[in-house]
């Protein structure tokens, strides 16, 4: 476990990508297969369940240690991570364990039929046996997850980097159907159990935002004008039957879209497609704020796929039975898009609508009134363009809607997790409604690490409780809280539902007299 | 029984300026301006600028001058060597924080209260190691009064931080400590002493020379100057005050690996939050059981707990039989960011 912990130890401290690359390649040099595949397994959401409740390991801390229960939460309300809250109450070890990965995790897998008495046998003399940061990754791996900042990309890149083999080809591999105990580690890598040629993806084209005049991108008739939308972009890919779903970020996410899956099975043809997975309700786009309800989960159940149904809005067509087509115009793409789609129809399938315009003085209009139907503003693509490899300047330009701003005050604070367990950073707004304070809001971000620290320090010091992880504050620092939309809400006491709130500006230079009411805030609405 | 009871209220007083000896008609560690200032250590939130007259520990003065200013009207003692200031006898104890800490024992008609300063039970390489004075009542701090706070012994420390360095050299990098200029580096110097050269950064250079001329001896460092050639440092050891995290003069060093040391390195989401190669949980206040050995020590019979964790450790004292009141101060409680002095020399 030593060199798993050193492992976790380096990734955790370092916000460098490449650094955090290195220590996994270097891991993967000096360790056993199975651990590998068992790293792979951790950080892929291949977790074996839990096997030991965290209300028993909790006990067994109150026992040994002799502490009362509001020390012990008063503790994790400060570390943040319970596992970690655990590993530093506990007394040093008086022994000495050194196992690798892969038997820490068969043990625990063995131990879940057990009883408890002897769950916590094994438990205890574990913690027994290991120090500080080592029983903290043991705590990991019994239950929470490692929030330590590596993503599948990164991983991926890891792996790319030690074996020389393509990327997203490795993406592939992690994600398809393995279990460490089926397979080696050199057949995980050269993907023996996946067919990358059916999955490879194509890298996305990306858009600058515009800034030029509308007037200086010259005759209105060379573009082709949409709305843009805040999803998850996503490349569908439907090659020889079988289905992948791409995100931007180059992760595999097929498993979380169960009805996109379904849906573009039922197309006839083979092909590559661009498009914005959305939330969408009798044909509304609903908020990102829903949509995210959706996102890494490992279980889609059913309730969630009634109450937050996705379907996808297509922009483009990149490979069609077999041809790439990233070379064609913009306008042919599009006019093989419309017939792929005139041959086929589905309930959650829709074709971007192409906006008609015939002078650059309506986008204006057409901007502003995107907000309403949760549209983040407009899309503008050269008719003549190719499908770039990223971000080209000229061809695609994207124009966003201006956010929406009310001047808060906050009242609530939380510590984050991971990298911000020790500081306060989740805080809740309130506006005026009357003499009362009425909550609008949430944001987490928004403000550098400086005013997050000076922030935490004055939560400290104006807390009005002294115990438990959210303090109520005194009603006096103000933010500027810029929002994407606003609508009536019943769910919230405010009657509001702000989308996608973020502070804007922490307002030194205003008081709590200064900040909006609930019918400035409402008379949003009315204005959007 | 009954008269003393009435004079226990009142040797003592907590008043906006700061902790007042009422028959002894002085403060200590004033945060505003007095005419008579009884000093724990040379913190810069433990000795502030504007007294007419200090009184502190012999290892201090030397400090309190450095930075107060060479003019300042002030006396010292040494450790349990008791002076009168009208009638009531004052004397220090070491408190273990850093060079010259000293806990404030003040005795008035076989009344005693010691006031804690900033205190560290454990032992240290440098530091007069803390002892225990019994008490009628104690005003300790709490910066760390939390049980998740459980300190490494020195050598533990010593090998942690070789270690690091070694490893370091063989990375052909060059090892960047951040700590505290008084206090933390000459701790830090003490444990890394031998590994390799030291550079240190003018603040602490400075406070280095205050020291060794008040005839304590400390390791051998080297002054880094501004326009430090980068060759003679690459994959030696330098040591800055925490201010300079993310300066010029951090990324002018070649390859620098940085860690911080300080007692809040010793969980996660803390050392993740500084973006730095490495986070040492090293302290100079006392952990938890440092803070409840020290108070049980003292046999007082009422507590008072201040800078820290107050609410939580005084809750708790009192649930284990010890009677424990919070006290509200304007002493730092970010061991870390409390460099003040450093931002102005640098400026």
């Amino acid at each position: 476990m030593k060199d798993f912990s050193n492992l976790i130890s380096a990734i955790e401290i370092t916000n460098k990508t490449n650094a955090k690359i290195d220590a996994l390649v270097n891991y993967f040099k000096v360790v056993p297969d199975k651990d590998k595949l068992w790293l792979i397994a951790l950080f892929t959401g291949k977790r074996p369940s839990r096997p030991v409740k965290t209300n028993l390991m909790k006990s067994w801390v109150l026992e040994i240690t002799k502490l009362p229960e509001w020390l012990f939460l008063e503790s994790y309300a400060s570390v943040g991570d319970l596992g970690e809250t655990i590993a530093l109450l506990l007394p040093n070890p008086e022994d000495e364990i050194e196992k690798p990965l892969h038997i820490w995790i068969e043990e625990l897998i063995n131990l879940k039929p057990k009883t408890d008495e002897e769950k916590k046998a094994y438990v205890l003399k574990a913690w027994n046996g290991l120090q500080a940061q080592e029983r903290l990754i043991f705590n990991k791996l019994i239950g929470g997850s490692f929030r330590i900042g590596v993503s599948k990309k990164t991983l991926v890149n890891a792996l790319a980097k030690l074996s020389g083999i393509d990327a997203n080809q490795l993406m592939h591999s992690i994600i398809g159907n393995w279990s460490p105990d089926s397979i080696s580690f050199d057949d995980l890598l050269n993907g023996e159990h996946i067919n990358y040629d059916n999955s490879k993806p194509y890298p996305f084209c990306l858009a600058y935002s515009l800034e030029k005049e509308l007037q200086d991108l010259g005759d209105e008739k060379d573009w082709q004008l949409e709305y843009k939308w805040d999803g998850i972009r996503g490349q569908i890919i439907k090659r020889k039957e079988e289905v992948f779903i791409w995100s931007r970020g180059e992760e595999l996410v097929t498993q979380q879209f169960p009805e996109l899956v379904a849906a573009v099975s039922q197309l006839e043809g083979s092909f590559v497609i661009d498009g914005e997975i959305l939330a969408i309700k009798d044909s509304a786009v609903l908020l990102f704020n829903d949509l995210q309800k959706r996102l890494n989960r490992k279980n889609v159940t059913k309730k969630l796929l009634e109450e937050v149904p996705v379907g996808l809005y297509v922009y483009d067509l990149l490979e069609l039975d077999a041809v790439d087509l990233r070379t064609f115009s913009m306008e042919e793409r599009r006019m093989r898009l419309e017939q792929l789609f005139n041959k086929n129809t589905s309930d959650i399938l829709y074709l971007s609508e192409v906006i008609d315009f015939k002078n650059w003085n309506e986008l204006d209009t057409l901007r502003n009134a995107a907000r309403s139907f949760n549209s983040e503003g407009l899309m503008l693509k050269k008719k003549t363009s190719n499908y770039h490899v990223g971000r080209k300047k000229g061809d695609w330009w994207k124009w966003k809607v201006d956010p929406l701003t009310i001047d808060a005050v906050m009242i609530y604070a939380q510590k984050g997790s991971g990298r911000r367990s020790s500081k306060y950073t989740d805080y809740t707004f309130a506006v005026k409604n009357e003499d009362k304070l009425v909550t609008v809001a949430k944001a987490y971000s928004g403000l550098t690490d400086m005013e997050i620290t000076e922030i935490s320090k004055w939560v400290n010091k104006n807390a009005i409780e002294k115990f438990g992880p959210v303090r109520t504050v005194k009603a006096e620092l103000v933010f500027e809280i810029a929002f994407e939309g606003i609508a009536y809400s019943k769910r919230h006491k405010s009657g509001v539902a702000l989308r996608f709130p973020r502070i804007k500006r922490w307002r030194k230079d205003k008081t709590v007299k200064d900040i909006d009411t609930i019918d400035s805030v409402k008379a949003l609405i009315e204005a959007n | 029984m009954f008269k003393s009871v009435a004079f226990i209220l009142k040797l003592v007083k907590f008043t906006k300026k700061g902790i007042y000896c009422i028959p002894g008609k002085f403060y200590l560690d004033p945060w505003y301006p007095v005419d008579y200032a009884v000093i724990s250590h040379g913190h810069a939130d433990h000795s502030r600028y504007g007294n007419k007259h200090y009184l502190c520990q012999n290892d201090s003065k030397a400090i309190i001058k450095h930075r107060l200013g060479k003019d300042i009207s002030i006396e010292s003692l040494g450790y349990n060597q008791p002076k009168n200031i009208n009638r009531v006898q004052v004397s220090f104890f070491p408190a273990g924080h850093v060079i010259g800490s000293a806990q404030i024992r003040l005795e008035y008609k076989g009344y005693v209260v010691v006031f804690s300063g900033d205190y560290k039970t454990q032992p240290d390489f440098i530091s007069t190691p803390y002892e225990p004075v019994k008490c009628h009542e104690f005003i300790t701090e709490s910066t760390f009064g939390l049980p998740i706070y459980k300190w490494k012994k020195e050598e533990e420390l010593q090998a942690e931080l070789t270690n690091w360095v070694l490893q370091n050299q063989q990375n052909n990098r060059t090892s960047v400590f951040l700590g505290y200029s008084l206090g933390k580096a000459q701790r830090i110097m003490k444990l890394i002493e031998g590994v390799d050269d030291i550079y240190v950064h003018s603040a602490i250079n400075n406070l280095n020379n205050a020291i060794s001329g008040a005839g304590i001896e400390l390791p051998k460092t080297t002054l880094l100057n501004y326009d430090f050639k980068k060759a003679a440092i690459q994959n030696k050891i330098v040591i800055l005050p925490p201010a300079l995290l993310g300066s010029r003069m951090l990324k002018k060093i070649p390859n620098a690996a940085t860690a911080i040391c300080s007692g809040w390195m010793h969980i996660r989401g803390n050392r993740r939050w500084k973006g730095v190669d490495a986070g040492f949980s090293i302290s100079d206040h006392a952990d938890w059981d440092g803070l409840l050995a020290a108070v049980k020590a003292t046999e007082a019979e009422k507590v008072h707990v201040t800078h820290g964790s107050q609410a939580v450790f005084s809750k708790y004292l009192n649930e284990i039989g010890i009677e424990a009141h919070e006290l509200k101060t304007e002493f730092g409680e970010d061991e870390f960011a409390k460099d003040e002095e450093t931002k102005t020399e640098n400026a």
